[in-house]
């Protein structure tokens, strides 16, 4: 259901201002979103300076610096640090993101980061996914076969293969869906980019035998078409994937089977 | 709350079987229009400030009057199926369903008047 406003132990307060590192001449203002479900407190934005001179240039080391030197309750998920494991995202300057490949460069003015939109707040900058993973592990994403399995390998030719470029990459960050206002709105019935995403990965894998099954699954007018080809999910890629491609060919399939 | 599996949330009550037959019935509405829309411009637009006999007139050749009205069904087809879209998008439960009847009647009434309408010019 549409929400105008946010709840009122939603809306946000201005938080701490942290004090200036001693001494620094380059430093960056970064605002950011503090929720903690233990004090009771409604959400605040915190204000702290970063030294540039002994910082990294990706937003995700202004976070960790944060963390290291001034402010070690800052809760934020981080991992691989180049945008392979998906943990980091987050909204960095109205931008759903990796903090990790997104460089402080890109923003103008003070950063301002929270975290990924309407989604349940854990604390500070991590979300709540269990539902998004759990979208995700409905779409079966996995290998379906009835074929006796070869004595060696699924073959696949190279042409087959390269129908998997611009999927396989996806690593599950949740910016796409999180971006999507048909997802913020009907998220529990909506699968999202992500899960279209990946649904039509295996979809149009020439070794996968479930494809029948895997559109029928598909066909609902809310797990599927609840997307209107909005583009927020492209647009905000990190990986710089196309999901709105995706669904719009698994649409295609679809009416391909039934016209 | 309920003591539900993530999975079973994520699952919800399945698949509703449905949804294609929908978005291919917008899909032909909207080609329609592309076509009917500046067909019923080009074909109305002469007749803007002439008098109410000469429209009548107008009205009374098969042409206008079958423009006319293919642009008002397929128009107000498509209204009725893009307002269902629009109210699944933005309200839950019952609300959704009444507003559904509600706007799918509207829908059919403004079909009917405009061909009850367009036959008493044209006849």
């Amino acid at each position: 259901m549409v929400q105008l406003t946010l709840p009122k132990n939603s809306r946000i307060t201005r938080g701490k201002v942290w004090p200036k590192p001693e001494g620094a001449t380059n430093l960056r203002v970064f605002k950011i979103y503090r929720w903690n479900p233990d004090d009771g407190k409604t959400p605040q934005v915190d204000t702290y300076f970063v030294d540039l001179d002994t910082c990294g240039p990706m937003v995700l080391d202004a976070l960790i610096k944060i963390k290291s030197e001034i402010d070690p309750t800052l809760t934020f998920r981080r991992s691989c640090r180049e945008g392979i494991c998906g943990s980091c995202a987050m909204n960095v300057d109205g931008i759903n993101t990796l903090a990790c490949i997104y460089g402080m460069d890109e923003v103008k003015g003070d950063v301002k980061i929270y975290p990924l939109p309407h989604m349940s707040v854990v604390k500070d900058l991590i979300p709540d996914l269990t539902h998004f993973y759990a979208q995700h592990a409905s779409i079966m994403p996995w290998l379906e076969t009835k074929t006796n399995r070869p004595a060696k390998e699924w073959l696949q030719s190279i042409d087959d293969r390269k129908k998997l470029d611009g999927l396989y990459e996806c690593v599950m960050c949740a910016c796409c869906s999180t971006s999507c206002p048909s997802y913020w709105w009907n998220g529990d019935r909506y699968l999202g980019p992500a899960a279209l995403l990946h649904a039509y990965r295996w979809i149009v894998d020439s070794r996968d035998e479930a494809t029948g099954e895997r559109l029928d699954q598909l066909e609902d007018p809310f797990k599927l078409y609840r997307c209107h080809t909005i583009m927020n999910c492209t647009k905000t890629c990190p990986k710089g994937l196309n999901p709105a491609k995706s669904i719009a060919s698994i649409k295609e399939m679809m009416v391909e089977r039934s016209v | 709350m309920p003591f539900l599996t993530d999975r079973k949330r994520a699952n919800g009550m399945g698949s509703a079987k449905t949804g294609t037959a929908q978005f291919w019935g917008m899909t032909i509405s909207s080609v329609a229009l592309l076509v009917l829309v500046p067909g019923f411009i080009f074909t109305v637009g002469p007749m803007i400030g002439e008098n109410h006999e000469t429209v009548t007139d107008y009205f009374s050749r098969p042409f206008p009057a079958l423009v006319a009205l293919l642009t008002f069904i397929v128009g107000l087809v498509h209204f009725k199926n893009g307002v269902t879209v629009l109210i699944e998008d933005y309200v839950q439960g019952l609300a959704c369903k009444i507003w559904i009847i509600v706007m799918t009647c509207v829908s059919y009434a403004a079909i009917a008047t405009a061909i009850f309408a367009i036959a008493r010019i044209a006849l």
